[in-house]
């Protein structure tokens, strides 16, 4: 038999440490977490604080609907803020349906073999990893798959294909008029016929007099303005439609929505796979157990249920893509824009790539508005519309927070 | 059916109409419908897998292209020290200048960020105070949500001038110590709820048992949370560094376009982001070596940076199933 | 001893007629059943045979294999990925295992109610008038509301939710919202109803009031039901298996099973001895 007594150590034989000590160290610790958390409120406020007083004296509605110049006092960012409207909406509607379809696929469709149960793994790494990839990256990617098409279409200034363009030669009448003539291709040179019926620029049909060199124009100045010299040449315009396409996409709309596509879609993936994620199991069995095929189940049970969650995360996701700079950078550069987008393939700046290129500006010295201003006040539109999304996910999040079981 | 005899407890035992007699969607339609509406999120699926075969492949195939081309090979790529496409009269393209301003910038970054991220996660998460979680939860997550451009901003023209104004410190106009300390604060809320995941991740039971031992709030966390968490807590600075590394507005605005290696981070230094994003704002003919250089720096950046990530979710998942 | 003597007395002198002299039609046929997660084999070598409209009670400790089998019967576990199974599982004119059985037109001819109550987030009328939807076409709107009253009816809810059907199904009590899950599962015109412990979640008050639902529903339907509650197994059901580590121990009547069983393992189990 073991002596249990000799076993038992002597607990009196070691001093006991100070408690008061060890409650102190925990209190300064204490401290010292409130401290260094707060650094990151003071930063943020500090942050914010100091972009509004640099750009407050440079913010007016004038700013704001103004298009930009050279000249920081008459300088506004109208046409900013629709070229970052437009991309916006465009890479929403791309990423949106892809992203959610990707998840759904994911999450709702469990793989039954080995082999689909290695692709679904394969794809769920390669989800996460597209996330960490440096959004300069797929800039690259847009540039060379959007932009140029691999050089597959020709260089972006000649297109090779061309939706919805109509070509015109443009001719000046004698009487100092500009009339259009439709060409199927931009190379085609019609041929002056006596008679012919040509546009004007507003698009009116009027008959043309040609007459032919060595004959006698006519006298009459409204006969003069229909008049035309047989060997007159035309320059070309295009009048492009707001469908108006072209391959490959060039620095356009269309390119830059596509690449910022790809900088949000891992992140739609993921927030929308947490949102069925979230779903109770027991909602899904009630709706096969009724017998409803998977589709019908995620159709009519699962999305409805996800539908707030999915919402939150597709907004947060899209106003990332709105201060998003490097790839739209690397896709268009820096672009001197003075008018709205009026379609897909047309140049556009947007705000983060605006505020870059003011920020780089040399500061001037003086009393009025400097390109810090401008940027500075850029900025703050900028938040101002990061904010509004904020705050409709976050009321979207309120609105619907009820159980679902 | 009957609208006033529906109150009589007798129920038929009968559906209203015999439920056998309605007609039955088609099964084939269904499963048709079904197959492909499958094959459909099929396709969605397999545009991601794309996405990633274009980039490796883009990638690939540019910097053969420009490794290739005179003047240029693998070897003065990975083992050169000097970078110079744009300057000078022979051009020179090895990256370690252009690695080294990555990671003076990413040292810096982290250094910010992984105190200040760490110690508000685990004050969050141990402490769990309810006035200042109020505060901090949104403070982290309006920086999560500001532009990167908006911090390069602000790297500008209030860092580095407070940088300049203290007495007797030399810092140059591009800096790489302002551009890391701005982008250490862009990373501090990505640190920060990583590594309150993995806190939180550590069982209760573990807790518990520390506090039932006599610990304080601060023995619990640091001696016995921490510890557990650890991995976790790898992985978050790996994903942290990984997006600091990746992070092209920042340094292109407050670090300036001098490749260089040096020793101190007060000077003008040029990140791979960086060197990518000045060629591409359009000094360059789109078609010459110093082009296609960038493809070259852009492999070595997705490679590095898909080498932490991968690392970085391993050791998450890893460090996630053990306590499950 | 006396329990032993009981026994003994039971296997010489069987005071009710032996279970396949019952002129009871078959429902539902199970023969040399096995079934796996992986590679753990949940349930070996089942033979068993449910009467139609009879309620069947499956008891038997927990994680012996009873909702298993149950989620065979209409192919629940199709979700499970690792799930697989081989044997003899039939309806009289359908292999449920077959190859080519269509799981969608099984699920509707074998309805199942699961543990916890599982409404959707939609208002009550949509919960019944969900399944119809599913798999009925050319449905008037009369048709459909006669079909959702009748199923709401016979699921013994009608009463307290006439005046608010319109309303989320998730304001009802739990007693409530399990009587609903059984309308809608009848909704659809099922032969027989799976229930997976239907009253484990509900206070005694509404267990009572879904145990009086299963008696009357027997009328009309094969009922199987699993259930911890041995008490629950005794009031509303016909025959019992008792299953014990994946092996069915012992079947037959439920007055039999209770009074009389015929193996040592039912007898400690049904006397509380274990379990």
């Amino acid at each position: 038999m073991i002596e249990l007594r000799s076993i038992k150590p002597d607990f009196s034989r070691w001093p006991v440490g100070s408690v008061r000590r060890r409650i102190v160290v925990n209190e300064v610790f204490k401290a010292a977490c409130i401290a260094i958390a707060s650094l990151s409120v003071i930063i943020l406020l500090v942050l914010l604080g100091s972009i509004l007083v640099e750009g407050a004296p440079a913010l007016s509605w004038k700013f704001i609907t103004s298009s930009p110049s050279p000249d920081p006092e008459n300088c506004g960012i109208g046409p900013v803020i629709m070229g970052s409207i437009w991309v916006c909406l465009g890479c929403a509607a791309i990423a949106v349906p892809l992203g959610v379809g990707t998840a759904i696929f994911m999450e709702e469709f469990p793989p039954r073999s080995t082999i689909a149960r290695r692709f679904h793994e394969f794809v769920q790494l390669n989800i996460t990893n597209l996330a960490g990839v440096p959004s300069i990256v797929y800039g690259i990617l847009g540039l060379t798959a959007f932009a140029n098409m691999f050089g597959l279409f020709g260089k972006p200034d000649e297109p090779a294909f061309e939706l919805g363009a109509r070509h015109f030669r443009q001719y000046v009448t004698e009487g100092t008029e500009v009339v259009l003539i439709p060409i199927a291709s931009p190379t085609d040179v019609p041929i002056l016929v006596d008679g012919m019926t040509v546009e004007t620029f507003d698009g009116k049909p009027i008959k043309l007099i040609v007459v032919v060199p060595g004959n006698e124009l006519p006298q009459d100045a409204s006969m003069l303005k229909k008049t035309m010299w047989s060997d007159a040449e035309g320059g070309l315009i295009t009048k492009k439609p707001w469908y108006y396409l072209r391959l490959p996409f060039g620095r356009s709309i269309l390119a830059a929505s596509l690449t910022l596509m790809l900088v949000v879609l891992p992140v739609i993936i993921i927030s929308t796979q947490e949102a069925l994620r979230s779903v109770p199991k027991t909602l899904r069995e009630g709706s096969l157990g009724l017998g409803s095929t998977p589709w019908q189940m995620v159709w009519n049970v699962t999305l409805p249920a996800a539908i707030p969650g999915i919402m939150t995360g597709t907004i947060l996701s899209v106003s990332r893509a709105i201060g998003e700079a490097a790839p739209v950078l690397m896709l268009a550069g820096i672009v001197y824009i003075t008018k709205s987008p009026r379609h897909l393939a047309d140049d556009f700046a947007v705000l983060p790539i605006q505020i870059y290129y003011w920020a780089g500006q040399p500061i001037a010295q003086g009393d009025g508005i400097n390109f810090q201003n401008l940027a500075a006040a850029g900025i703050i539109v900028l938040l101002a519309i990061l904010l509004t999304f904020n705050a409709l996910a976050i009321i979207i999040r309120q609105r619907t927070q009820r159980p679902l079981s | 059916m009957a609208q006033a005899t529906t109150l009589e407890p007798e129920l038929s035992s009968n559906p209203p109409r015999l439920l056998a007699e309605l007609p039955f969607r088609s099964l084939r339609w269904i499963r048709v419908k079904e197959s492909f509406v499958k094959f459909l999120l099929l396709g969605c699926t397999l545009f991601s897998v794309m996405i990633t075969l274009a980039i490796i492949v883009l990638l690939a195939v540019e910097a053969a292209r420009f490794f290739r081309m005179p003047g240029t090979s693998v070897s003065g790529f990975l083992f050169g020290t000097r970078w110079n496409p744009l300057l000078g009269e022979t051009k020179h393209f090895g990256v370690w200048p252009l690695i080294s301003g990555t990671l003076w910038i990413t040292a810096i970054a982290m250094s910010v960020a992984m105190p200040l991220g760490l110690i508000t996660a685990i004050f969050l998460s141990e402490y769990s105070p309810r006035k200042l979680r109020a505060v901090l939860k949104p403070t982290l997550e309006i920086l999560a949500g500001i532009p990167t451009v908006v911090f390069g901003f602000f790297a500008l023209t209030f860092i580095t001038p407070m940088l300049r104004s203290i007495p007797g410190f030399q810092v140059d106009i591009y800096n790489a110590l302002s551009a890391g300390i701005a982008v250490g604060i862009l990373s501090i809320p990505t640190i920060c709820s990583l590594a309150e995941d993995a806190l939180q991740a550590v069982p209760r039971s573990l807790r518990e048992a520390a506090f039932s031992l006599g610990g304080t709030r601060f023995d619990v966390s640091v001696k016995v949370v921490i510890p557990a968490a650890l991995s976790g807590i790898v992985s978050a600075f790996l994903l942290g560094a990984t997006r600091a590394i990746g992070e092209t507005m920042i340094v292109t605005l407050a670090a300036g376009n001098r490749a260089r290696i040096s020793w101190d981070p007060r000077v003008e230094m040029q990140t791979m982001t960086g060197y990518i994003a000045q060629v591409a704002k359009g000094d360059v003919s789109n078609f010459g070596v110093e082009y296609y250089s960038i493809y070259a720096v852009a492999a070595a950046l997705f490679l590095l940076t898909l080498a932490m990530t991968f690392f970085g979710h391993m050791i998450r998942k890893r460090f996630r199933e053990a306590y499950e | 001893m006396s329990q032993i003597e009981l026994v003994n007395l039971s296997r010489q002198q069987p005071v009710v007629p032996a279970v396949d002299a019952l002129p009871l039609k078959m429902m539902i046929t199970i023969r040399d059943f096995n079934a796996w997660y992986g590679d753990f084999q949940a349930l070996h070598n089942l033979t068993l045979n449910i009467p139609e409209k009879q309620v069947t009670a499956f008891i038997g400790p927990s994680g012996c294999g009873k909702s298993t089998l149950l989620r065979w019967i209409n192919r629940m576990n199709d979700v499970v990925p690792t799930a697989h199974a081989a044997g003899t599982l039939e309806l009289p004119d359908l292999d449920i295992l077959g190859r080519t059985t269509d799981v969608v037109a099984l699920r509707r001819r074998i309805g199942i109610v699961f543990q916890k109550p599982n409404p959707f987030p939609k208002s009550i009328y949509d919960n019944v008038a969900f399944g119809p939807r599913l798999h009925f076409r050319q449905m008037a709107r009369r048709d459909l509301d006669d079909l959702v009253e009748w199923s709401l009816r016979k699921a013994a809810v009608w009463d307290e939710v006439k005046d608010r059907l319109r309303q989320s199904a998730l304001s009802l009590s739990g007693g409530q919202q399990q009587r609903l899950c059984i309308a809608r599962t009848i909704a659809v015109g099922p032969d027989v109803l799976l229930m997976d412990e239907p009253c484990s979640a509900l206070d005694p008050a509404s267990t009572a009031r879904v145990e009086d639902l299963i008696f009357e529903l027997r009328e009309q339907y094969t009922i199987v039901i699993v259930t911890h509650n041995m008490h629950q197994a005794a009031r509303v059901s016909d025959r019992t298996a008792f299953f014990y580590e994946g092996r069915i121990v012992e079947d037959g009547p439920t007055n039999f099973v209770f009074t009389r069983p015929k193996q040592k393992q039912t007898e400690d189990y049904v006397t509380g001895r274990f379990g």
